[in-house]
């Protein structure tokens, strides 16, 4: 048998290192696509703004004012990984930060507050988990469930704000740590800590593989004998878990806790999960695209508000990028299915 | 090899779904270092076994003993553990990640909790190397050939401790140069001493790879052969089994004009991998019988001639008029109609009731804007049903509560609905009992009789024989032969339909 070991057939070696590479990184696509939206955004801006718009202080509150929405965006890339959504991720944001500040107001230590909030989104995600994976129902439909849950908790907390005066808390936003005109503050911190730990969780242990495997095909990855249930069940408490820490992160940014806050913000996060590029079939996406997401959507709002406009360009711009990035996604699988 | 102990060994294998023996005390066994082929008709049981073997069936009864130690799986996990692996042939693995993920993820080589990139891939593609497949073990699993996916589930399978390799119809959606591939990496396995079973419809290729057959037929076992020892004839035979003294060509009131004017006729029919250049001629009022064996384009030819696949070459013409049926419902408004194997699947809506699964056809052809009065669709199913003799004659049953058979008439009904001139029935007698059978027979007979062409498709040869005024001989994709029905025996072909090699060159 050794005769035709000497021979190997040669089935589809990539000539070049760009073939090479297209064929290791067909997935990066979307995300480098989404890179090359935002350095155009930023050119634009700073085009248009007679080069006002990038600043030291204008990036670096970019990342301030946006924490909340990457911490959420992180938690939405694994759900989205797997080939779900999570559309209870706003309400938790809402309930876990009005039910910190009513903790905070009526005398809890700050860490206990904290404990009880990132506790309380992880509880709500492993609801819409074992939903999801052990009752069978719809992803879209499970955390719609936790939507309502969640929003209804926030209202019976509290129906109208509460201010916060812990100076723990407070201190996440207000301590600026500055280089030069730069600066980030603990919120933003704790936002990039999450993406790293996100990143490194996915690309490097048998948990991160996991995800990407039920993204590509359940039944296989049951057949290959990965831990399909319990990965999936903590998509979707990582989100929760995400939620209770956007929740704080946005109590210290407003200095109150509001149980209106977030409407509407999950969708916010999903449209910045997916210009970053990942794509909603699962599977495909990286959490530093979505990373760039945010960016890209905090880019529009602040160039926005620069030139004065109505708000409602935002949605307009946000919708318009949204429906070009998912066209241009469909093209790319599209295109990967016909090569097979 | 006879005297060696097998590596797998399953006795008396029983299994029901509900009261159907899917499998009836069948007997098999695997030695090492063999290539051990599964043979038999749709509904054999061929599939039920693998999956008995396999762990992705429990047994009802019957024992599975391997390497001397009976054995039980729970689950294909389990049969994994233990060193029976499967490659399915639809695969199973992950196109959004890389080769050497494929290959390894789940006992993937990891230093402090943290997967080694690094490691994998030198892993993989010294797995890879091993089969002589040369391939970036970090590219994209998606981004290569079905052939290339197939052998990575074969290294998949492969870099466990394999001692039986299961591929089920590992060749149906690759090219000649890919099954040479194929074949090369089995006899490298085999030579390692590993138990292959390998399963597929490909006479030619069971022929050439493998050195032991067991056919299975209804699910009962026929027999176990040496592949050398057994005449490809003789298989076929066994495979499609019939004791031929039991069956007459059925006397037919002789046909005035066999050559009555062709209705539809196709002329060079190229579709997909299925058929290539396959000629056909239906005349009116005629009964087209078309045989093969499982896998020679039966269904292909039937799917081209309605619309249902594209054609790639060829030329369809109706009345001599050259038509372009690029869908059902096109060759519908031509009066061309189609009935496909697949009952459950493509056929009956089993939640919907008998009038609906009636009406359904001709209120779709129709549109939704000139809908049928209720009454005038109740009149109209009542009088299918009481045409065709469906039972119980229930028309607010819901469909899927009727037997085979009858379901069969329903879906009859809802294509007879649309006053079809052409009617290309695919197994239309698959799996329904003896008295439908006739049935059914009976009424092709009938329509004929009431001017309808009738293309009927069947894997039992003495049906087809039977039913057809012609018999149209499909093998490997090509229309090789038309006979006259009367003109041949069920013996003759058989010979036709399975190129015993021993008559052609």
């Amino acid at each position: 048998m050794s005769a035709t070991m000497t021979h190997p057939v040669a089935v589809e070696r990539p000539t070049s290192k760009y073939q090479s590479f297209l064929s290791r990184r067909a997935g990066m696509m979307p995300t480098f696509a989404a890179v090359a939206i935002l350095a155009v955004l930023l050119a634009c801006a700073e085009a248009f703004l007679r080069g006002d718009f990038l600043s030291p202080g204008n990036i670096s509150a970019l990342l301030l004012d946006n924490a909340y929405l990457l911490i959420l965006a992180v938690g939405m890339t694994f759900v989205i990984l797997t080939a779900g959504i999570d559309l209870s991720v706003g309400s938790v944001m809402a309930f876990t930060g009005i039910l910190g500040a009513q903790l905070l107001a009526s005398g809890v230590p700050a860490w206990l507050a904290v404990v009880v909030m990132l506790a309380g989104g992880a509880v709500i995600g492993l609801l819409i988990g074992v939903l999801v994976q052990y009752f069978s129902v719809q992803p879209f439909i499970a955390s719609l469930a936790g939507l309502f849950l969640a929003r209804g908790l926030a209202y019976v907390v509290s129906l109208s704000s509460i201010k916060v005066e812990d100076p723990a808390i407070l201190w996440l936003q207000t301590n600026r740590i500055r280089l030069g005109d730069w600066y980030i503050t603990p919120t933003g911190i704790i936002a990039l800590l999450a993406v790293a730990v996100a990143a490194f969780a996915l690309h490097l242990t048998r948990f991160g593989r996991t995800i990407y495997a039920i993204g590509g095909n359940e039944q296989s990855a049951r057949l290959m004998g990965l831990e399909v249930a319990r990965t999936k069940v903590s998509a979707y408490v990582i989100s929760g878990f995400c939620g209770g820490l956007s929740g704080l992160v946005l109590t210290a940014y407003s200095g109150a806790g509001y149980p209106r806050n977030g409407i509407g913000t999950e969708l916010d996060a999903i449209a910045a999960v997916v210009i970053g590029g990942t794509l909603l079939i699962g599977g495909r996406g990286y959490v530093l695209g979505s990373l760039v997401g945010v960016f890209v959507y905090g880019t529009i709002k602040t160039i926005i508000s620069f030139m004065g406009a109505e708000q409602s360009w935002m949605q307009i711009i946000i919708g318009s990028l949204l429906l070009l990035v998912i066209v241009v996604q469909r093209a790319i699988v599209a295109r990967s299915e016909r090569r097979r | 090899m006879n005297g060696a102990r097998p590596l797998l060994e399953l006795t008396g294998a029983t299994v029901r779904f509900g009261a159907d023996a899917a499998l009836d005390d069948v007997s098999f066994r695997m030695f090492p270092g063999e290539v051990h082929s599964l043979m038999g008709e749709n509904g054999a049981g061929k599939s039920t076994l693998i999956k008995a073997v396999t762990g992705a069936l429990p047994l009802d009864a019957g024992t599975l003993v391997l390497d001397g130690e009976e054995v039980s799986f729970a689950t294909p996990h389990d049969a994994q553990r233990a060193g029976i692996s499967t490659v399915y042939q639809e695969i199973e693995l992950l196109p959004n990640l890389s080769v050497a993920e494929n290959i390894l993820l789940g006992r993937e080589p990891r230093s402090h909790g943290m997967i080694s990139q690094r490691r994998m891939r030198s892993r993989a593609s010294r797995i890879l190397a091993d089969l002589g497949i040369d391939i970036d073990p970090a590219s994209i699993l998606g981004t290569h050939s079905v052939a290339v996916q197939q052998l990575v589930a074969i290294a998949r399978a492969i870099s466990t401790d394999l001692r039986v390799l299961v591929l089920d119809e590992p060749t149906s959606s690759l090219d000649l140069d890919e099954v040479a591939e194929l074949f090369r990496i089995i006899r490298e396995l085999q030579a390692r001493g590993v138990a292959i079973l390998f399963v597929s419809h490909f006479l030619d290729q069971v022929y050439e790879i493998c050195d032991r057959v067991t056919v299975l037929r209804d699910g009962r076992l026929v027999g176990e052969y040496l592949t050398r020892e057994l005449l490809r004839i003789d298989l076929v035979h066994k495979m499609l089994g019939h004791d031929i003294s039991d069956f007459k060509a059925r006397q037919r009131e002789p046909v005035v004009t066999p050559e009555a004017p062709v209705f539809l006729s196709a002329r060079g029919v190229t579709a997909a991998r299925g058929i290539t250049a396959a000629d056909v001629d239906l005349g009116e009022a005629e009964i087209v019988g078309l045989a093969g064996l499982l896998g020679s384009g039966r269904t292909e030819l039937a799917r081209a001639l309605t619309g249902a696949s594209r054609l790639d070459a060829g030329i369809i013409r109706i009345e001599g008029q050259t038509v372009h049926l690029d869908s059902p419902r096109k060759a519908m408004s031509l009066g061309v109609v189609y009935s496909s194997e697949d009952r459950r699947a493509e056929g009956i809506l089993a939640e919907l009731s008998v009038l609906e699964n009636i009406t359904l056809a001709l209120q779709a052809h129709r549109g939704v804007f000139r809908r049928i009065r209720p009454a005038r669709q109740r009149e109209l199913a009542q009088s299918w049903v009481e045409a065709l003799g469906v039972r119980p004659p229930d028309l607010d049953r819901p469909a899927g509560s009727l037997s085979g058979g009858n379901q069969q008439k329903v879906l009859l009904a809802r294509l007879l609905a649309l006053s079809p001139r052409v009617l290309v029935l695919d197994e239309p007698t698959r799996g329904i009992d003896v008295g439908a059978k006739v049935d059914i027979q009976n009424l092709v007979g009938e329509l004929a009789d009431n001017g309808i062409s009738v293309m009927f498709i069947s894997a039992e040869l003495e049906e087809v024989l039977r039913v057809g005024d012609r018999v149209a001989i499909l093998r490997d994709g090509r229309v090789v032969e038309t006979v006259r029905a009367s003109d041949v025996t069920v013996d003759s072909l058989l010979a036709l339909v399975a190129r015993p090699d021993e008559q052609e060159g």
